[in-house]
Order: structure tokens, then sequence, then C-alpha cells
């Protein structure tokens, strides 16, 4: 047994290049639960992060009692992680659930019936469509739900209501990923595999802390490291991250200057002729333009704008530069950073500049931070068009219309989907006057969360919140909906790297909780929502139905479920879209024939100036000519719009820990991950705490121009100047929905700012000044087994989860299951 | 010779420009994409008038003896009601598509002149400027349908 809060990636299975990765079996149960007293085992897999990995639920007496990695799953091989281990079923079966709608009453939020809500909430959507029309209705979803229940959300959306307002929150984690995959390659697809790990002989890993929020995905790398002809490392993060711990070269930067960095090692890369000229002639376009923006980009004024070495820059150009097999992975450190589009485009110009793409060890990973991500941007939730359409493509949207049996001009399609920040604009000048939120929290994860509350209450502003908990935000609310959660529903989902999952339930939801797609599928009918024909617009009866519609959908396009089945995903393991009748057993890498989907009638977006934002249009993309050839941009570096001053001379950041998920409403429910991180802090260099007479755990404020927090200060490893800060820890656990006199939510501070082309909000940047409150009473509560760990570990006791925190591994216990085909997706 | 009435022309206008997107930025700061890009597109136009100097220097700059009738002055403050931010901009745009323009009849000129340095100039600027141009439109075309539909 192992203690798997202390040991967080457990134990090593060593394994070679090109080796297939061993089987680690891990297996959690409730105290005094055998595994041969489990009554079934229900095919699932894990939604705490976005990594995907294949597990089953165990049943018995009709109870979750816990989980068993699936070792014939080729994401995991049978691991998990602690959040999955811990939090996954005891962070949705426990007394604090939702089990009746409540309606507000008289200021109070009274428990109701299904029919009372549902009225309340149709009555007031009617009138406001037949008063002022669709545009006063927002939906504001998540990276939580399954693909059937996004496809329905869309459907409602775009053909019932014909609303341009929404999006997820998938718009805080993943929006990059999307928009940098669209600039570079036409279309929305992750180009890689984590079958990549095995294969590559250097990783780099932007602003990617995958110790912390893909823990299996960092054992397979573990694994690599611990094994011979291990791959060379290449971390990005201004934190010393465990990644940067392992790494041959980290760049540990200063925030903001993502976009510097990477046109110092497009420069180098180019400049010591590294490069694949017959590769770039022949499968893309824009090499001259973008050899002229990264020209001023010296190693050594990289070194001055970034604050690192401009001989490391050196170092990892050239391991980029020379390595045989090289792999990229990009996270929230660029995601959330100022120029983020830009900046993540330069990762995937790199791979285009050597031809390093879509075969064996070459790929790019450009993650996603939830599970289901993927599906709320495939599925068109966000408010994209379903199956990667293209919202300047008329024909795209005829595809729809037909599909959907609804007139063209009922979709919206006039302009860009509004983004999740603007949507919250328009809640706060009045204009949308019902926003609907689903699984998510944004009284905690959204930037400048005093702000966003003072939204959430305004009188203008009808709130339908829809959640397994009484969160920050559904306090907010005037209807809140019990909602069934994973292993009470049946449904899919995709992760990173395509590779799509069956969820099957397991127990019945408590009390009345319904699922989403139950909800949203009432909600249409009751709304009497049409198709031109006169036949209801969602039909469904169950998420299979859905799941046929959705194939539909998808037939022909990039994203092809059309040779998935319910099934076939009961088969021990995931599936990697696209799955056709060309490709049975679904597709492991994209573009390895170097044939990208930008042909102007298969393109998921026409492009944009990646400085403003401003669209490139049909006309002009047509006029690109890069029919099938990828397209090498990026934009003119421009500091943070925020930079320290004499009155906020620090830089503040935000992030994750590997304990909690999201605003921890499922785990920290969990007891394990709970007691492993139980409160906030903020994490501060030892120089600066010395400058400021602060030591480890005294209470201090740390204040923005937008807002303060009071936490414990953990005296750790981050760089000189900066300031860090879980973004987990509201307000639910104590009952209130903001922060009376202890502010503690890492947005408190945050800026309301974001990228102009993926929309994502800038987390990591902005100016704070930090005071010292009161001497400490102890260490921060701080994990000391992660980036967050002490400068000096003397007198912090180490984290440990002790006897319920021990978890079995059975390593090497079968063969690993292969990839599917290696054949190149078209 | 009357390319120094454009030249001048073109230079002023570059200065109207700046200090308009200053006005937006300022004046819609709760709109946070249209202060920081109108901040960025302002230190472009200003590097424009410095990328000229040398060329007004050269050619000189002469007013033009015609009246002015559509005039091309910048924002003199930003509007506060409802529809402030999509006028604020539709009148960006008219001062900027006036550049935009201005760049590309200057540049005809370049090229008959044969002047390289006058259009590497040109080239440069114009693209910015067309870019400028596109971010107005793409910007208003997104708040149009809520500004003119149900803002209040």
């Amino acid at each position: 047994m192992v203690d798997r809060v202390a040991d967080i990636w457990g134990t090593r299975t060593a394994f070679a290049r090109g080796e297939r990765w061993p089987v680690r079996v891990d297996l959690k149960l409730a105290d005094g639960v055998a595994e041969a007293d489990v009554d079934r085992w229900v095919t699932s897999a894990c939604v705490l992060c976005s990594n995907g990995c294949g597990l089953e639920i165990a049943v018995k007496d009709g109870e979750m009692v816990g989980v068993r990695g699936r070792a014939t799953d080729v994401v995991n091989h049978g691991r998990l992680g602690p959040k999955g281990l811990f939090a996954s079923w005891q962070g949705v079966r426990n007394g604090d659930r939702l089990t009746r709608p409540l309606i507000r009453v008289g200021g109070e939020l009274v428990p109701t019936d299904w029919d009372t809500a549902m009225n309340v909430i149709v009555e007031r959507s009617k009138r406001l469509l037949a008063e002022k029309g669709p545009l006063t209705h927002g939906f504001y979803t998540s990276g939580q739900l399954f693909l059937e229940e996004y496809y329905a959300q869309a459907i409602v959306g775009k053909a019932g209501i014909g609303t341009p307002h929404m999006d997820g929150n998938t718009r805080l984690c993943t929006a990059t990923a999307a928009a940098s995959m669209k600039e570079s390659f036409g279309s929305d697809g992750q180009p890689g595999s984590y079958s990549d790990i095995d294969e590559c002989d250097a990783m780099f890993l932007y602003g990617h802390n995958m110790a912390e929020t893909q823990t299996v995905l960092w054992m397979r790398v573990l694994d690599r490291l611990a094994g011979p002809n291990p791959p060379r490392l290449v971390c990005v993060d201004p934190r010393e991250t465990e990644v940067a711990r392992q790494a041959e070269v980290h760049l540990a930067i200063r925030p903001g200057t993502n976009l510097a960095l990477m046109h110092g090692l497009v420069r180098e890369v180019i400049a010591q002729g590294w490069i694949d000229e017959d590769y770039i002639a022949e499968h893309t376009i824009g090499f001259r333009e973008l050899g002229d923006i990264v020209q001023p980009w010296t190693p050594e004024r990289v070194a001055e704008t970034c604050g690192v070495d401009a001989e490391d820059v050196r170092r990892a150009a050239r391991i980029f530069g020379t390595s045989d097999r090289v792999l990229s992975t990009v996270l929230q450190g660029f995601y959330q950073s100022s120029q983020a589009t830009a900046s993540s485009c330069q990762v995937n110009n790199l791979h285009l500049l050597r031809g390093k793409i879509g075969t064996p060890g070459n790929g790019i990973l450009q993650m996603n931070g939830q599970p289901t991500a993927q599906n709320n941007r495939e599925a068109g939730a966000d408010g994209d068009l379903s199956g990667f359409r293209n919202w300047e493509n008329p024909a795209h949207v005829q595809q729809l219309a037909d599909l959907w049996g609804v007139h063209a001009d009922k979709i919206p399609h006039w302009a860009p989907p509004t983004h999740a920040m603007q949507i919250f604009r328009y809640c706060e000048q009045g204009s949308i006057e019902l926003l609907w939120v689903i699984a998510t929290n944004p009284a905690v994860s959204m930037p400048q969360v005093p702000r966003i509350r003072r939204i959430l209450e305004q009188e203008s502003l009808f709130l339908v919140v829809e959640d397994l908990y009484l969160t920050e935000t559904a306090r907010y609310a005037d209807v809140v909906l019990p909602a069934a959660a994973w292993g009470e529903k049946q449904g899919t989902f995709t992760n990173v790297n395509r590779t799509v999952h069956l969820s099957d339930k397991a127990v019945e939801p408590p009390g009345e909780a319904r699922s989403d797609l139950d909800i949203f599928l009432d909600y249409s009918r009751r709304m009497d929502f049409r198709r031109d024909d006169g036949r209801p617009l969602l039909d469904w009866t169950c998420p299979e139905d859905a799941f046929r519609a959705w194939q539909e959908c998808t037939r022909g396009r990039l994203v092809d479920y059309t040779g998935l089945s319910y099934e076939k995903l009961r088969g021990g393991t995931g599936i990697p879209w696209p799955c056709n009748e060309e490709h049975p057993d679904g597709t492991d890498r994209l573009y390895g024939d170097g044939n990208f989907p930008t042909q102007f009638d298969r393109a998921e977006s026409f492009g944009h100036d990646l400085l403003t934002g401003a669209t490139v249009g049909p006309l002009k993309f047509r006029a690109l000519q890069a029919d099938g050839r990828a397209i090498l941009k990026t934009a003119a570096y421009s500091p943070a719009s925020e930079a320290p001053d004499d009155e906020y001379p620090f830089l503040y950041s935000t992030g994750r820990t590997v304990y909690h998920f999201h605003t921890r409403t499922k785990t920290a429910r969990s007891r394990q991950l709970h007691k492993a991180a139980p409160s906030a802090w903020v994490e501060l260099s030892v120089p600066d705490a010395e400058r400021l007479g602060i030591e480890e755990g005294d209470l201090v404020r740390v204040a923005s121009r937008r807002g303060e927090i009071v936490v414990p200060a953990r005296v750790g490893d981050v760089r000189e100047g900066m300031v860090f800060a879980p973004f987990h820890y509201g307000y639910w656990d104590q009952g209130r929905s903001g922060p009376g006199d202890r502010p503690t939510a890492a947005n408190e501070l945050t800026e309301t700012e974001w990228d102009p082309v993926s929309k994502q909000p800038i987390l990591k940047a902005a100016a704070v000044r930090i005071e010292k409150v009161a001497d400490g009473v102890g260490p921060a509560p701080a994990p000391t087994t992660t980036a967050s760990r002490p400068a000096d570990p003397a007198g912090v006791p180490p984290t440990v989860g002790g006897p319920e925190a021990e978890v079995e591994e059975r390593p090497w216990i079968t063969e690993p299951p292969s990839v599917p085909d290696e054949k190149d997706a078209r | 010779m009357k390319l120094p009435v454009y030249l001048g022309m073109l230079h002023r206008a570059e200065g109207e420009l700046a200090a308009s997107f200053r006005t937006v930025a300022d004046g819609h700061g709760d709109e946070p994409d249209v202060r920081s890009i109108c901040t960025v597109l302002a230190k472009q136009c200003d590097a424009h008038v410095e990328a000229m100097r040398p060329l007004v220097d050269r050619y000189g700059s002469q007013p033009d003896d015609e009246p002015e009738r559509l005039h091309a002055v910048a924002l003199p403050e930003p509007r506060t009601g409802p529809l402030a931010l999509l006028r604020d901009l539709q009148d960006v745009h008219v001062l900027a598509s006036f550049v935009d323009m201005t760049w590309t009849l200057v540049g005809q000129a370049a090229a008959s002149l044969r002047d390289e340095e006058l259009q590497r100039i040109v080239t440069e600027c114009e693209a910015e400027t067309t870019t400028q141009v596109a971010w107005l439109t793409t910007r208003m075309k997104q708040s149009a349908p809520q500004a003119l539909v149900v803002a209040g």
C-alpha cells in the first residue's frame, strides 16, 4: 500500500523509448470494503482533470465505494491520480448534495418541486423572448458535463432560443488551446498523443505544471525519466515546480513575457539552420512574416525582457533544434497570460518549422484544464458552431440548419459567439436578463470576483444555477436546480488527446436530482421548441439518442465520431477520434501527412490578427490560399497592461495545487485531499520575505487595485518579485457567498482582461503589494510535496495522508495496451 | 509636386488617430479589451508619426489650398449613453479609414517616384492601419446587435 497523498505519483515502472508504458493498476476502496465485496464494477473515466483516465466505479449495495484504474485503457494503463482516487466518488456521494430544487421567495432560497421550479424559469424565459428577443438569454456552462449534454444545450441555445451568448468556464481553461489550433491548423483538434511521451527524445513543457495538473501523465514522464535513454526536459515556469526540478533547462521567466521568450526560441532555431526548408515550403505559409517578427529577439534581448540567462535560451533552442523527436505541451502558464494565443501559436510554429508533427514522438499537446472541456468546444456549448463548423461559412451554418430542422438565420452566426467575459458585461449592463449557470462557480473562479459578485446579485438579472451543491454562485440564484453527478448518469466525454470514454450510470442520484441532459430536454419541451416541420426540436429520450444525433453532426468532419458506439466504448479502453469507416479503431495522431484543414470549405475559422483579434474574414482567407498548409503566425510582443510600480511592486500569479480541483466542491469533500491542503495561502520568495520581515506562516495581506486577500504566507520557491496564490479557496465551506472579513479567493485581486483572440482571461499578471498583518501560529497550510514546498523545510511538517490515504498499486500485472493504428488522419 | 500636401495630411491624421484611440481607451475602461487594444493601437499611430518624420523633413509639408470638407480630427471626448461605445468606435473607424486610404495614395506616389524609403515605410504602416480598421470593424460588428436591439 502506498500513501498517495505523500507519494503523489506512486511507484515507478521505468521503461525505455519505444517500449509500451507498463501497466500499474491503482485501487482505492472505502474503509472496510474488500475487492471481493464489490457487487459491480461500472465502466467510466475520471473527471477530476483533463487527462481522462479509464476507470471502473465499485458499487456495493447501490452505493459508490471506490474506484479502480483500467489496465487496458490507452490513457492511463491502470493508474489514477490522488484526485481521482479520493474525490471522484467521495466528492459526489456525501450528505451535502442538493436534493430538491430551490426558488427564491422573499429573499430566501426555499425548497420546491421540479414543476414549480421549471415553470418559474420557463415563464421568465418566454416573457423575455416575446418582449425583447433571444439576446436577453445567456448560458455559462462548464468543462464538467457530458458530450450529450453539451450538444443538447447547443441545440437549445442556437436553434431553440437563438442566442449567441453561450460560453463555458472552458473559456478560463482551454480557450487558447482551441484558438491556437484554429489559427495554426485551421481547426481545433489535438495533433499529438500521450503515446508521444513513450517515443520522444525531448519534451518542452510551456507553462504546464503537469506534475500537479495531470498527475498520471506526469507518471508516464517520470517512468521515461527513470528508464534508459530518458527524454531531455525543458520547463518554462516562474515557479520551481516538480517539472522544473526534473528539467535540464528551467526558464523561470518573468510572468507576462512568454511571447518574448518564444520569439527568441523561434529566432534561434531559424538562425542556427535547425529548420526543415522542404517541409516549410510544402506544408506551411507565412515563413517570411514570422521571420520578420522574431528577428529582433536575440537571446540577449530575451534575457533582458524575460529575466533569464541568454545562455539558457540558447541551450533550450538547441535541444529543440537538434532532438530527433520532440514533444511540446502547453497549459495555463501560457493560456492565462497576456498574448496567450500568439505565444501558443509559436509552440505550433516551432514544430512546423522542423516538420516535427504527427509522427511518433513528434507531437504537440495544447492541453485542457477540465475533463470534458474538449466536448464543450466540439459540441458548441461554448458558442462555437457544433462539429468544428465555421460561423463565417454559410455552407456550414446551413448544414446545422438541416440537421436541426430550422432556418439558417435562426442560428446566430452574424458575429463571433459571445465570450464569457462579454456575457458577464452584458449582464452588468442589464441587457442579458436571464443567465443560466451550469456546473461552475464564477463567484470564485472568474477574474475580479468582487465585480462578478456584484453582477450576480443585480436585481436586473434572473439567475438560474444548476449544480451538485449550494456553491457561492448558487447562493445568488433565483432558481437552483439539483443536478445528478458523475456516476449517477450516463454519457461520453473526450480528453486532451481526443480519446472518447463512456461513463455508465453506477448509482441513483440523491433525492430528486436529475441529469443535466434531462433538465435541458425538459426545458426544451416546456418551451415547446420545434423544428420548422412542427416536430419537437429535441425528441431524445436517453443519452444514447443524443450520442447518435451527435455522430450525424460529426459525419465527414475532422471530429468524426461516426465509427464509435456505446458498445464499442465498453471494450476496455477509450478510443481517440476521428473514428470512422476509414479509422475504425480511432486515430492516435493527426497531421502526419502534413495536410491541415485550412481549405476554405474545411476550416473551422478564417483566423484573426493575433495582436488585436481582428477577424481575417472569408475574402482575405481565400486570398491566403493556405489550401491544406499550416499557417505560421504570431504577433509582435507587447508588454502586459498592468506592470508593477511603486505602489503595487509585486507580480501576482494564480494557479492550482495537486490536491484540489477548481473551487474544491468535490475535492474538499474528500477527507484525504482536504487535510492535505485545507485552506488558502500565498507564496513568496525568500529575499522578498526577508525584506518585508515576513516569516513562514505569518498572516499577510496581499492587495491589488481591485481587492485583497488575507492568508498565511509560505516562504517558498517562487521567482523573486513574484507572489503566487492557489485559486481554489472560496467561501462555501463557511456557508457564505463572499469573503466576509477573511478574503481568501485568489480572484479577489485579478484583473478583468483577456487575450484578444482566445478571449481567455489573464489570471497570471496583476500588480500587488504585500504586508504582514500578524505573526503566524504555525507554518502555512500549503503542501510540502509540490511546488508550494517551503524554501526551508525545518519546522514545517511534511504533507502526509496516513492510513486513510493508502492505495493499492499493482505494477506490471499484465501487458500494456497498444495504441490504435498510426495511419495519419485525413 | 503635391505629395507634400498628402504627407502633411497623413502626418496630422495619424496624430489625430492616436489621440482618438486614447480617448476611447480612457473613456471606455469598463470594456477592458477596448481599453487595452486601443492603447496598443495608439502606440502604433505614435510610431507611424515618428516613422514619417524623415519623409516630412525630406519632402516638406504643405497646406492644401482646397477647403477641408470631412474633417479628419480627433474625438474631443468619449460619449456616455447606451450607444456610446458603438458611436465612438464608428467615429474612429471613419478617421482610421481616412488614414488607411491616404497611405494607399501616398504609396501610389511612392511607387511612381521609385522612392524606396517611402515605399518601405508605407508598406509597414499601411499594413498596421488596415488591421486597425479591421479590428474596429470586428469589434463594432460584435457590439451592434446587443446595442441596437436590446440595450436600454
